[in-house]
């Protein structure tokens, strides 16, 4: 693999755009191949399988070993509360590799010095969003407990069929909440794709413990959903 | 107001800042602009039960630096020596680790598994 071909496909990769890396095992030729390309025959079938499934693999096409590396965007987590479980989960997440960004209007808490080096919005989601709306790539942690602040992003994130929907709060809280999103005109199949009490459980107490519990129940959502690919 | 706090790694990864410090394929392309000679290994193909999926990179230098895993840190050893002749004579080799035979000293994955190595030079 020569250098441009290595920085071409770290740039596809920093763009977030779904991108394979064929390579031919006898004669170690190897050249990128971006979603929505046109490729022909036995290697544009193989490649499509590979861009829906997200599976990397050894494939026979034309009569040559070829090996596809596929690169899918990494996952985002939107986390809607500057709180102390977020100052925990934001770091971690990215270093299971979610792309995270977290988003606080409440100016006290949404601070640098509270979330140093972590992509921080101190905005209404309606406005921290507009440059990246949430995905089916999303995971959306909302911790706020406000229903001010935290009810518009779990509809957007629930419309946009993002694969991770978390929300803290009681029951007692999150019964009320069901009763806001049914007003919104949310289904009851679409509300019960949210999970609360949010995380796994694990008897979790501390924010640290919950911020464990949250990010495991994020991964097991992203590496169990049926199509990888974002349907 | 909104107030955004820019990453500090410029050569920002997807999945933030720590995937682009450890991620393998960026930190190739930082020590090929550093100068360095670089090797990338892939995990391409495994059986059994192995410890990194298809597709897992390891990124050796000249000097034996690396990044990333193929294995659970079982054969990573041997694909790094491999590396030295790879980034010096240039051609791309294939290696097969399995099981350990722990009585030939031969390096193997404990976990029963097997798993194809691509090993190429950058450049």
């Amino acid at each position: 693999m020569d250098l441009n071909l290595l920085k071409a496909l770290n740039a596809a990769r920093r763009d977030r755009q779904a991108a394979i890396l064929v390579t031919a095992l006898e004669g170690g030729k190897s050249w990128l191949v971006m979603k929505g390309d046109a490729v022909e025959g036995e290697l544009g079938e193989a490649i499509g399988k590979a861009f829906s499934t997200g599976r990397s693999g050894v494939v026979e096409a034309g009569g040559e070993r070829l090996f596809l590396n596929v690169h899918l965007p990494s996952p985002r987590m939107v986390i809607i509360g500057a709180v102390h479980i977020s100052q925990a989960l934001a770091p971690m997440a990215a270093m299971t590799g979610f792309d995270v960004r977290v988003i606080d209007p409440r100016t006290a808490f949404a601070t640098e010095d509270r979330f140093s080096g972590v992509d921080l919005v101190a905005d209404w989601p309606e406005d921290a969003l507009r440059d990246r709306p949430i995905d089916a790539f999303t995971a959306l942690v909302a911790v706020t407990h406000d229903p001010k602040i935290d009810d518009w992003p779990l509809i957007s994130a629930l419309k946009a069929r993002a694969f991770y929907v978390g929300a803290l709060g009681s029951r007692k809280t999150h019964a009320r909440r069901v009763e806001r999103l049914m007003q919104a005109g949310l289904s009851t199949d679409e509300i019960n794709r949210i999970a609360a009490p949010i995380g796994l459980d694990i008897g979790a107490q501390s924010p640290q413990e919950i911020a464990v519990a949250v990010l495991a129940q994020a991964i097991a959502a992203l590496r169990q959903r049926p199509d990888p690919a974002g349907g | 107001m909104t107030e955004r706090n820019s990453n500090p790694a410029e050569d920002q990864a997807p999945g933030g800042a720590a995937d682009g410090q450890f991620d393998p394929l960026m930190v190739a392309e930082r020590w090929m602009l550093d100068g360095r000679k670089v090797a990338v290994a892939t995990v391409i193909e495994t059986w059994g039960s192995a410890p990194r999926p298809v597709g897992s990179h390891l990124v050796i230098d000249a000097d034996g630096n690396f990044e990333g895993s193929v294995s659970g840190g079982c054969v990573e050893g041997a694909v790094i020596a491999e590396a030295a002749e790879v980034i010096t004579g240039g051609a791309a080799k294939m290696l097969e680790f399995g099981v350990a035979d722990e009585t030939a000293w031969r390096v193997g994955l404990s976990c029963g598994g097997k798993i194809q190595v691509y090993l190429e030079r950058i450049g």
